[in-house]
């Protein structure tokens, strides 16, 4: 780094530079921490005599088996379906929902299973990205765990004898008078949504009642009343040229992530002919995604969270010459800077805000109306309809409920038991109905409580259409056959709506009438194959169209009186809150919860935390101070956490970057019905910490009170360990002012003394491996072919590295647009059969995951006292690092092999050999970057890691063309060499040479940010040779470049849009 | 059903003619307005007719002799073109519309052919040609046709069992030549032991000499001998387990029982049935696929369909229980291969693999399907790179340095993660 002396640390451990810290970061295999279980296949003690009985007994069965060949039985399909070839992949395109998540797919299916889900490119919203929580949901389908078949009152039972029981009740209560609600999450299909309303018009009490575990209420009723339109506004970040966020961490979890990021991304790519950036000013409570990419950051307490919006609107306000609201003033840092930022980018402005407050909404409404963001960086004519969720109408739901008013209620893929503040009230209610139906796919907390349990076919096994966006239709179908005897929800609610329709022709209907709004199909079938084709139909609409969701929702707009809800703010709020203040938040990889039973998703890391496998109260530097809290790898402190009248222990994670006097919790763990895996992670279940005041609000600012616990646990975090202890070429970054300046800035380029003064360490070679005395004899001896090969084209001293004369497969990772979110981390798990290892072995360093994101805070200076330390970690700047095997080309891991298991191939690779690996765990000790990963068990065959690969059915998620690795050997990135090897046989099949983009690896085609781009180097045109060959000479580095491995994979410099006055 | 397969089966053919002459397509074009009356005598017609009929015809018919359907010799003869066409596309509707010679045909075979609706007016009339200049003037398939790809593969094997029958030969007449010699010397010596004991003047040490006797008690209690026969015992012991040992696994010759006893030597050897028709993954997937018994039903719905072994697959049919063949190659899950990549990029005859397969009446694993017999064949074959686009680069760059041919292992094919990931 040129211009700072930033000190870069992974967790309060290493600023604090804690002595048993200290003692361990070296050791890549921790022998301090006490690792002697068993764990089913190693026997705890092994001695030699058992060695030799072993051994003379393994020869003997080898030579046993030899005699005669295990018979392996061949069994073809009787009747092939047509299209259908086995070990040939067909792609489907499809969606992805899960409540209010949304993300248009493409389904990839081997002999007729699912196995992989990527981004659908078709698609303007979702644009080809993927969430961490979308691309694990394949591993949902193979729960062992869901429920198998319907049941009533606990006992199995047939789909007809629930119909006939069901529509008997039904018409009963709805002769009688009664009242009769369906509850369900946002409703986003409009095919279901007129299943539902088919149902309505056949039952006169019957009402639908919406609400989300993670609510928008706010934001819907602000715009309900400011323009009679309860929807949320479609945001596009990409016209932004400015974005505040006050408290809406978009990039993360809030409403369309993989969307906005998406948009984000955009604006943040600097290059050869983009030297200009969006910036960001994230303020927040929490650290989350969104604050640890913006630009300026700052942190206010929740109950300051109405003040800080008003300020923000007041300071603009002032300006334009608008009257201001009368709130008390607080102090947030950057908040000014901010104001002025944003009126000078009228028009290319966005504030978004997180608050469910509909009061705060509508000041932030009334700061983009200022800014002129209506129509230009959002825009409520086209609305989302991604949130739905009425927590009035749910509120008043509950009580009917318990005053019996509600006779009969059916849940659609809902769990409010568990996922709603009110979840107690609801579960005694649910026991007063008369009838009570659960349709999920397992029986959950809320299913537990009703009589009736049908189960849900999983996404992947149904058809659905939605309509995220008006005007903007997606399509899903079924990839595989239903694995248990269970019902598509729409289908029962045909049925108990008294139709004999089939839902699939139900779907088609609607689509029918969506044909009349383009040109090119004149025939239905024509358009609905190509609907189903791209998975996606966005007409351009020549004539009005009103979407069903808009039915009956539009209504009269009525004028806001800002000073009165700047008095409902100000007496809300408080500047200045005594006493501790609580957050719960959904995460990233975990969301609502809804899918808690999946190991992947709870092997994924926080991308903030590095923490998987459970929840933890993180509190902030000064409360651990305070309450003489600390952290270390082998344990941390428990604390005793009282909101109200609950009381639970949970593990303390000390969180740098979050507002002082804070705790905040995490949503989607604590689930009681969801299975084994959930069970495992355990945690709290905090939706009941969150508060109904008209809308469900997600913080707390009385009540809360923190203790030691007095007991000792360990966290399952991935950070601490693998350091690289403190060299400075990992992270390098600048500020956008002076890469404007010099496109270099930032770059840490190391230099090594020789006898001819100061040079580039790979100038330094031992080896002329071309024979051709270091480059020298280049120029003549080079054919024109040659000469475009990349390691000829880029630099003339490359002699001790081999040439690729075919291919060069390489990497470039964009730090300015990671943004953390761990999709790629999830895409690899699944792609790469890379198992699953469970909270105990995380713990024990022994995660297998061969693609980590390195998560650093930076801050100023080298602090060395505690308060210092406390300024520090008050609020640090933080760099996402996606971090996996370098593919060097001088690899050292290669050279230390006693046994060439991890070879150099002819395209830049470097190959792990699995079958030759004796596990000497060498070249995992000589790889500087530690991405190598060593097979301590057989984890597909050992009934104490209970994850996918222990069961007939969760192994159908296995990619067949990756090997499944067995105990003893190492493993590591590939480059998804399967992927590699398909894409040139493709090419050669059709002789013709691949075309950029169509061999990709599963973290570049998961990356919803754009950030990683992978390519053949050798090919001129491709992206990645035609952005490296800039780059090379600008932001593009290679991790510790001095040490001469030479990597195949480049890391762009960070680039903040800071003004320079502080770096 | 029926139908769709022998549907997915055309493209793959036409593919495969189109590839292989390039007019070949575009031929039977000149025949549409030809044939008023009559069939071409174009060969380029005769040529696609004869293609056309061994991916689609073949299976049940001849030219002069009944298969399942009639001997087709003549049949231009027999019935109009119009009408030939509108049968052959849609034999089933010709029948019920109550044409008296289709209904004689229907009763003499008792079975309908499929529709062939999926061939064009001028490929049946390029068909028809070709029966045409078959009956006129048959080709002589006896030896040459069937024998031309796997005669050479014989008598490559016969050449190299004769060199190792005369290395065997020249051993024995080695060792027979031995033995006489010892024989010869020994009656020497004994002959000159004799005539030496009849003479009386010999001194003390002479005679000591000459009434010598070998002390075999002595030489084989003695170091060296237990030395030199423990060490061959060794290492005869040492090579027979490592041999053994090597050998775990492989299992060359392996030919297991089937559950139905399909001969190879039948369809593939006497009928020639292309290997493609029923492995149908072989140029399209890593898997070359044991076939659907969809497949089987093409012929064998009227084929030999009170056969017992026959009626296993209809069983299996009608109980929905597909039937579980024995796997003979059994390639380790740690080894990625890809038929496709083999056969129709490498262009490799599936018999290089396989053997024999259609002298074989039970299949068995011709080849030794080890590491060292992979690296071997990737060290010696020639990268099939003529006319394809991808390699043209890298053979050019080869040729610039080397005067040897593009070897598949010039271009990473002993590579790792060819094989391993």
């Amino acid at each position: 780094m040129e211009e700072t002396n930033k000190v870069y640390w992974k967790g309060i451990e290493e600023l604090t530079n804690d002595s048993e810290f200290v003692k361990h970061a070296e050791k890549e295999f921790p022998d301090h921490l006490t690792i002697n279980d068993t764990y089913g296949d190693n026997s705890d003690q092994t001695n030699r005599r058992d060695f030799l009985k072993l051994m003379g007994f393994s020869v003997a069965a080898v030579s046993l088996a030899s005699c005669e060949a295990p018979i392996k039985k061949a069994v073809p399909w009787l009747n092939k379906p047509e299209g259908m070839d086995p070990s040939v992949a067909n792609y489907y395109a499809s969606t992805y929902m899960d409540g209010s998540d949304y993300c248009s797919v493409v389904v990839k299916t081997r002999e007729g299973r699912p196995i992989f889900v990527e981004g659908n490119t078709f698609s303007s919203i979702s644009r080809g990205g993927v969430s961490a929580l979308a691309s694990a949901s394949v591993m949902s389908l193979y729960d062992i765990e869901k429920a198998t078949g319907p049941t009533a009152k606990g006992k199995a039972t047939t789909w007809a004898a629930i119909d006939k029981e069901v529509l008997a009740q039904l018409s009963q209560i709805s002769q009688g008078g009664g009242q009769i609600r369906l509850v369900s999450q946002t409703v986003m299909s409009p095919s279901t949504q007129r299943a539902i309303n088919d149902m309505a018009i056949k039952y006169p009490g019957f009402r639908h009642v919406q609400y989300d575990p993670v609510s928008a209420y706010g934001l819907l009723e602000a715009n309900k009343r400011q323009f009679g339109k309860p929807f949320l506004p479609s945001y596009a970040f990409d016209k932004a040229a400015v974005v505040a966020t006050i408290g809406a961490d978009f990039l993360g979890t809030w409403i369309s992530p993989i969307e906005y990021t998406k948009q984000f991304q955009a604006t943040r790519k600097v290059g050869k002919d983009k030297k200009e950036m969006s910036r960001l000013y994230a303020f927040e409570s929490i650290m989350t995604v969104t604050g640890a990419s913006a630009d300026y950051r700052a942190t206010y307490k929740p109950s300051q969270e109405g003040l800080v919006v008003a300020k923000l609107y007041n300071l603009i306000a002032q300006k334009e010459g608008r009257a201001t609201v009368a709130t008390p003033d607080v102090k947030v840092q950057w908040l000014e800077k901010c104001a002025q930022n944003l009126l000078a980018n009228k028009g290319k402005a966005l504030v978004v805000s997180g608050s469910n407050d509909v009061n705060v909404q509508l000041l932030v409404n009334a700061i983009n109306e200022m800014l002129g963001s209506y129509g230009t960086t959002m825009s409520l004519d086209q609305p989302s309809f991604q949130k739905a969720g009425n927590d009035a109408y749910l509120a008043q739901f509950a009580q009917e409920l318990a005053n019996g008013t509600v006779k009969g209620v059916i849940f659609y893929n809902c769990n409010p038991v568990y996922d709603h503040p009110l979840g107690t009230t609801l579960e005694a209610g649910i026991k007063k109905a008369a009838l009570s139906v659960a349709i999920s796919d397992r029986i959950d907390e809320t299913a537990a409580a009703c009589q009736f349990h049908c189960p849900d076919n999983h996404y992947l096994e149904a058809w659905n259409d939605a309509e995220p966006r008006k005007g903007m239709f997606s399509l899903a179908q079924p990839t595989i056959n239903q694995i248990f005897n269970t019902r598509q929800a729409q289908q029962s609610f045909l049925i108990w709506a008294g139709s004999t329709a089939n839902f699939y022709d139900y779907l088609r209907e609607t689509w029918r009438q969506l044909q009349a709004y383009q040109e090119t199909e004149k025939e239905f079938e024509m358009f609905w194959n190509r609907c189903l084709h791209n998975g996606v139909f966005e007409p351009t609409f020549a004539k009005p169209y009103i979407s069903i969701f808009e039915n009956g929702a539009v209504v009269e707009a009525t004028a806001i009186d800002l000073a009165a809800v700047g008095a409902e703010v100000a007496k809300a709020y408080k500047a200045s809150n005594q006493g501790t203040e609580l957050v719960v938040y959904p995460k990233v990889a975990i969301g609502t919860g809804s899918q808690a039973n999946n190991p992947y998703l709870h092997e994924t890391p926080d991308p903030i935390s590095k923490a998987c496998w459970g929840n933890y109260v993180s509190i902030p530097m000064g409360m651990a101070k305070s309450l003489g809290f600390s952290q270390s790898e082998t344990q941390v402190n428990n604390a005793r956490v009282k909101v109200g009248n609950q009381e639970f222990t949970l593990p303390v994670l000390i969180q740098p970057g979050q507002a002082a006097d804070t705790i905040a919790i995490a949503l989607g763990f604590g689930r009681k019905n969801a299975g084994k895996v959930a069970n495992e992670a355990g945690g709290c279940n905090a939706y009941p910490l969150a508060q109904v005041v008209g809308s469900v609000r997600y913080s707390r600012d009385a009540g809360v009170t923190v203790a030691d616990a007095g007991s000792k646990d360990k966290l399952a975090q991935t950070q601490t360990y693998q350091t690289f202890m403190g060299r400075k070429s990992i992270i390098q970054e600048t500020v956008l002012a002076s890469y404007q300046k010099n496109e270099k800035a930032g770059r840490f380029i190391p230099l090594i003394t020789s006898y001819s003064g100061e040079i580039d360490p790979k100038e330094v070679s031992l080896w002329d491996l071309r024979n051709d005395g270091y480059g020298n004899a280049q120029e003549k001896k080079q054919s024109d072919y040659q000469k475009t090969l990349f390691n000829n084209r880029t630099d003339k001293r490359e002699s001790d590295v081999f040439e690729y004369p075919n291919h060069h497969w390489g990497m470039v990772i964009d730090l300015n647009s990671c943004t953390g979110c761990s999709a790629c981390v999830t895409a690899c798990h699944i792609e790469n059969n890379v198992p699953v290892v469970g909270k105990k072995e995380v713990i024990n360093r022994r995660e297998m995951h061969w693609m980590r994101i390195d998560r650093y805070y930076s801050s100023e200076g080298a602090p060395r006292d505690y308060d210092a330390l406390m300024i520090a970690s008050d609020n640090p700047e933080v760099v996402f690092q996606p971090m996996m095997c370098q593919h060097c080309n001088n690899a050292p891991c290669e050279t230390v092999c006693p046994v060439v298991a991890t070879t150099h191939s002819s395209e830049g690779v470097n190959q792990m050999t699995y079958n030759r690996c004796v596990g000497t765990k060498y070249c995992a000790n000589n790889c500087p970057y530690k991405v190598r990963r060593f097979n301590w068990f057989k984890y597909h065959d050992n009934p104490e890691f209970d994850y996918n690969m222990n069961n007939d059915l969760g192994r159908m998620v296995l990619n067949p063309d990756v090997t499944v690795r067995s105990r003893g050997v190492m493993e590591k990135c590939s480059l998804c060499v399967q992927r590699v090897q398909a894409g040139k046989l493709k090419a050669k099949v059709e002789k013709r040479r691949p075309v950029d983009g169509e061999i990709t690896t599963a973290c570049a085609t998961a990356c919803p940010a754009e950030a990683i781009t992978f390519g053949d180097l050798n090919d001129v045109n491709s992206q990645v040779s035609k952005l490296l060959d800039h780059e090379i000479k600008a932001r593009a580095y290679n991790v510790l470049h001095e040490i001469g491995t030479r990597p195949n994979v480049w890391y762009l410099t960070k680039v903040r849009n800071r003004d320079q006055d502080k770096a | 059903m029926l139908w769709c397969s022998l549907l997915l089966a055309v493209p793959a053919f036409a593919q495969d003619g189109d590839g292989a002459d390039g007019d070949g397509g575009a031929a039977p074009a000149p025949a549409q307005g030809a044939p008023a009356g009559g069939l071409s005598t174009d060969e380029a017609v005769i040529a696609s007719g004869k293609e056309i009929f061994d991916a689609n015809c073949k299976q049940c018919h001849a030219v002069n002799e009944k298969v399942v359907g009639p001997a087709l010799a003549k049949v231009y003869d027999r019935r109009d073109l119009k009408w030939l066409i509108n049968f052959i596309k849609y034999p089933q509707k010709v029948i019920e519309s109550g044409d008296p010679y289709a209904v004689a045909l229907y009763k003499e075979y008792n079975q309908f052919m499929p529709n062939h609706d999926f061939l064009k007016d001028d490929q049946i009339v390029a068909i028809l040609s070709w029966v045409k200049k078959e009956t006129d003037n048959p080709t002589i398939t006896a030896g040459p046709a069937g024998g031309g790809g796997t005669g050479g593969a014989s008598a490559e094997d016969s050449n190299t069992g004769g060199g190792s029958g005369v290395l065997t030969a020249v051993v024995v007449v080695l060792a027979g030549l031995l033995v006489v010699v010892l024989a010869v010397l020994a009656l020497l010596s004994s002959v000159l032991v004799k005539y030496l004991q009849k003479e009386k003047n010999f001194s003390e040490e002479d005679r000591e000499v000459l009434e010598q006797k070998v002390n075999w008690g002595k030489v084989f209690g003695s170091q060296a001998f237990l030395g030199i026969v423990s060490f061959i015992f060794l290492a005869l012991v040492g090579k027979v387990t490592t041999e053994s040992l090597i050998g775990v696994g492989i299992q060359q010759g392996y030919a297991p029982t089937q559950p139905i006893p399909f001969s190879h030597k039948l369809h593939a050897g006497q009928y020639e049935i292309d290997c493609k028709y029923c492995h149908t993954g072989v140029e399209r997937a890593k898997s070359a696929n044991i076939p659907s018994a969809n497949i089987c039903m093409n012929c064998h719905n009227a084929i030999k369909t009170t056969s017992p072994d026959i009626q296993k697959i209809y069983a299996a049919l009608e109980k929905d229980e597909p039937i579980q063949w024995v796997r003979v190659h059994n390639l380790p899950d740690l080894a990625y291969f890809n038929h496709q990549q083999h056969v129709k990029v490498g262009g490799l005859e599936c018999e290089n693999c396989h053997g024999n397969i259609k002298e074989m009446e039970v299949v068995q694993q011709a080849s030794l399907l080890t590491m060292g017999w992979c690296i071997d064949c990737h060290r010696k074959t020639d990268v099939n790179a003529k006319g394809n686009a991808y390699y043209d680069n890298l053979v050019q760059l080869h040729n610039s340095s080397s005067k040897q041919p593009l070897k598949v292992e010039d271009i990473g094919g002993l590579e790792c993660s060819k094989c391993h990931y």
